[in-house]
């Protein structure tokens, strides 16, 4: 190409001429034939729940046959219990979800939990406190050591990873020495401050056991699903996890954003420790050791990518079925519970694989 | 000139530990003008427009916008004053779709109740508008405005990103390699851009490698080189030669271009 001279200035190159007449319709390809595995993909990329939709869906079918539960499963009575029995896990799984949708993973939750649970009980049965002033102070914890992670994460910059070890041994150690390792009992929280109890409390219907705990748990998952899915909170929270320097620079100011979401999650902690009074009936400073990893294991089944700003909300809540519904499948048909362990193991790598698959998809 | 810099930057230093991206760097930006930015790989033109775009801070120096002076501690600073950007590394998040990055940080909310108090998103009007700024710059390519960004080809990419900026932009557009993926046609439509919003009065900022776009629609060329403005050239009195030479240090400039500087 010759360069243009001095003082004269074309506009436009001489090749370019033919644009003028080019083609202005918009692309339309035909869809002919794309491979199964090609149209999986995509429609996995576009409905990353899938998965574990059809994995609960499938196993409650399973377990539900006559021949492998004798019908002992699918009972109104069994399933709100399942319910039941994930509810706690859920919730914490959705605190988690918002961490790990940021990029991060928070392994302090169950500690903060409990944290929190001992704070209201404490103020409410020891210190004699009314229930809404101890609730509110197990609120202050829990949404308060969200911030302490999140102020870490942001100001000094430590991986979450590191950081949530952490305080998962910083919250466990301080809730130690504050019950010198002493549960509430049972008959002091209802002698002192049943309102703590309050998500314990039930709704027959039929067989069924709707207890407001599994309610708690069904709204925040509503809620959340709103706010991530409704309101720029929310879309900012997956571009973080999705390319936060891309974020950045896009205009979002990140570390401010990622404190909210920590703080959040601190608040559905606070909810899940309320919840957890009423579903065991006391406070245990040993209870829910498990708690990290089975809320980790519920946003991974359920399709969230551990590598941040993908996946539903709703996921987890499937993840968190799932396993409930394994474990309490597999205990009805006579097996060993250890089977379930083994069936969640292979969920999980399942759908870390999967996750890497979808992440290929390209136009 | 007889007119003051709507932005103006003087002295600028910023190192990254042993590297100096900006060495004492000056920048000149008039109403109205497309100012074009060339120099070499790694001469600083990327470090320069961060600067300029509050998403680096420098060590050193000052800059002005409309004669005041200004600092920014993030890029929604400069944006928040008129300044739009497409970096060359694009900003966009490619899990979400193309309304989402449109708008990340702007979104608009439903009227009333939905809006105000749930803080409900207006889908609609963003689809609408990002449909319409695209098919302005001639993306109608894209099937789907709904669709993940990471779906898109590097072109159709690098249209969002600039059309993004084209429609926010207020003050000064700041444009990192526009048209490097883009083909002849899509490139051709971001000059037609460029130059659509220079008649709307908004200064641009080019920074580019293609010669002849250069040449075609600046008003003035910064030549940049070892992290700092080497000269200022007038387009029509140069040739694209000159520019290259200068730009690699094989000629030097000639004295009314490095005071114009
Ligand atoms: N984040 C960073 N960390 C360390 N060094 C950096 C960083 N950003 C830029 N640099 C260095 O600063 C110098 C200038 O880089 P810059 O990206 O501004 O160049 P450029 O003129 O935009 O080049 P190109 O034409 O390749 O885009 C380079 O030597 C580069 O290595
Ligand atoms: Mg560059």
């Amino acid at each position: 190409m010759s360069d243009t001279p001095k003082g004269s200035r074309k506009t436009g190159q001489d090749f370019e001429s033919t644009l003028s007449s080019s083609d202005t319709k918009v692309a339309a390809f035909e869809r002919k034939h794309r491979g199964v595995m090609d149209t999986i993909q995509h429609v996995l990329h576009l409905n990353p729940t899938l998965v574990p939709v059809m994995v609960l869906v499938a196993s409650v079918l399973i377990f539900s046959l006559p021949m492998v539960t004798e019908g002992k499963f699918l009972t109104m009575f069994n399933l709100s219990l399942v319910m039941q029995q994930v509810s706690i896990i859920g919730i914490l799984a959705a605190a988690q979800s918002l961490i790990i949708l940021t990029a991060g993973i928070d392994l302090s939750v169950g500690a903060l939990m409990i944290f929190s649970a001992v704070v209201m009980g404490l103020t409410g049965v020891n210190l004699g406190m009314p229930s809404f002033v101890a609730l509110i102070l197990g609120f202050v914890v829990a949404i308060g050591g969200g911030l302490v992670n999140g102020l870490f994460v942001t100001r000094v910059k430590l991986p979450p990873f590191i950081v949530t070890l952490g305080t998962w041994y910083i919250f466990l150690s301080i809730l130690r020495l504050l019950t010198g390792s002493q549960s509430i009992r049972s008959q002091d929280l209802d002698a002192e401050a049943p309102f703590l109890k309050i998500f314990g409390s039930f709704i027959s219907l039929g067989s069924a056991r709707i207890t407001f705990g599994v309610i708690l748990m069904i709204l925040v998952f509503a809620v959340l699903w709103y706010m991530l899915n409704k309101t720029a909170w929310g879309r900012h929270v997956y571009a973080i996890g999705d390319d936060k320097e891309a974020a950045e620079l896009a205009g979002i100011k990140t570390d401010r954003m990622l404190l909210t979401v920590y703080m959040m999650a601190g608040l559905v902690v606070g909810i899940a420790a309320w919840a957890s009074i009423g579903r065991v009936g006391s406070i245990s400073p040993n209870a829910f050791a498990e708690a990290n990893l089975q809320s980790i294991t519920a946003v991974v089944i359920g399709g969230i990518s551990l590598f941040g700003g993908r996946g539903s909300i709703l996921g987890p809540l499937f993840g968190a079925l799932i396993v409930g519904v394994f474990e309490s499948g597999l205990r009805l048909a006579g097996l060993d519970v250890q089977w379930q362990v083994f069936a969640i193991g292979w969920l999980i790598i399942l759908a870390v694989a999967i996750d890497q698959w979808i992440r290929k998809v390209s136009a | 000139m007889t007119q003051a810099p709507i932005l103006k930057a003087r002295g600028l230093v910023k190192r990254y530990g042993r590297v100096t991206a900006l060495d004492n760097a000056d920048f000149d930006l008039y109403p109205g003008e497309i100012l074009a930015v060339i120099g070499d790989n790694g001469a600083g033109k990327s470090s320069l427009i961060k600067a300029l775009s509050g998403a680096v801070q420098v060590d050193e120096g000052s800059i002005e916008l409309e004669g005041k002076p200004i600092t920014f501690s993030s890029p929604l600073g400069a944006r928040n004053a008129g300044i739009e950007t497409v970096y060359q590394t694009l900003a966009l998040s490619p899990a979400l779709s193309i309304v989402d990055n449109m708008f990340v940080g702007r979104e608009i909310r439903k009227p009333g109740f939905m809006g105000k108090y749930l803080k409900m998103l207006d889908k609609k009007a963003m689809e609408e508008f990002a449909r319409e700024k695209l098919s302005e710059l001639g993306l109608m390519t894209i099937q789907n405005i709904n669709q993940a960004v990471e779906t898109l080809s590097g072109g159709q990419r690098q249209g969002v990103s600039v059309a993004r900026a084209a429609a926010f932009g207020s003050k000064v557009i700041i444009l990192d390699e526009p048209t490097a993926a883009l083909g002849v046609k899509e490139s051709r439509k971001v000059l037609e851009l460029i130059q659509d919003v220079r008649s709307r009065g908004i200064p641009i900022v080019l920074i580019s490698h293609n010669m002849p776009h250069v040449f075609e629609v600046a008003d003035r060329i910064h030549v940049h080189r070892l992290g700092r403005r080497l000269c200022v050239v007038n387009p029509d009195d140069y040739t694209m030669s000159d520019a290259v030479a200068f730009m690699t240090g094989a000629k030097e400039p000639p004295a009314e271009a490095m005071s114009a500087a």
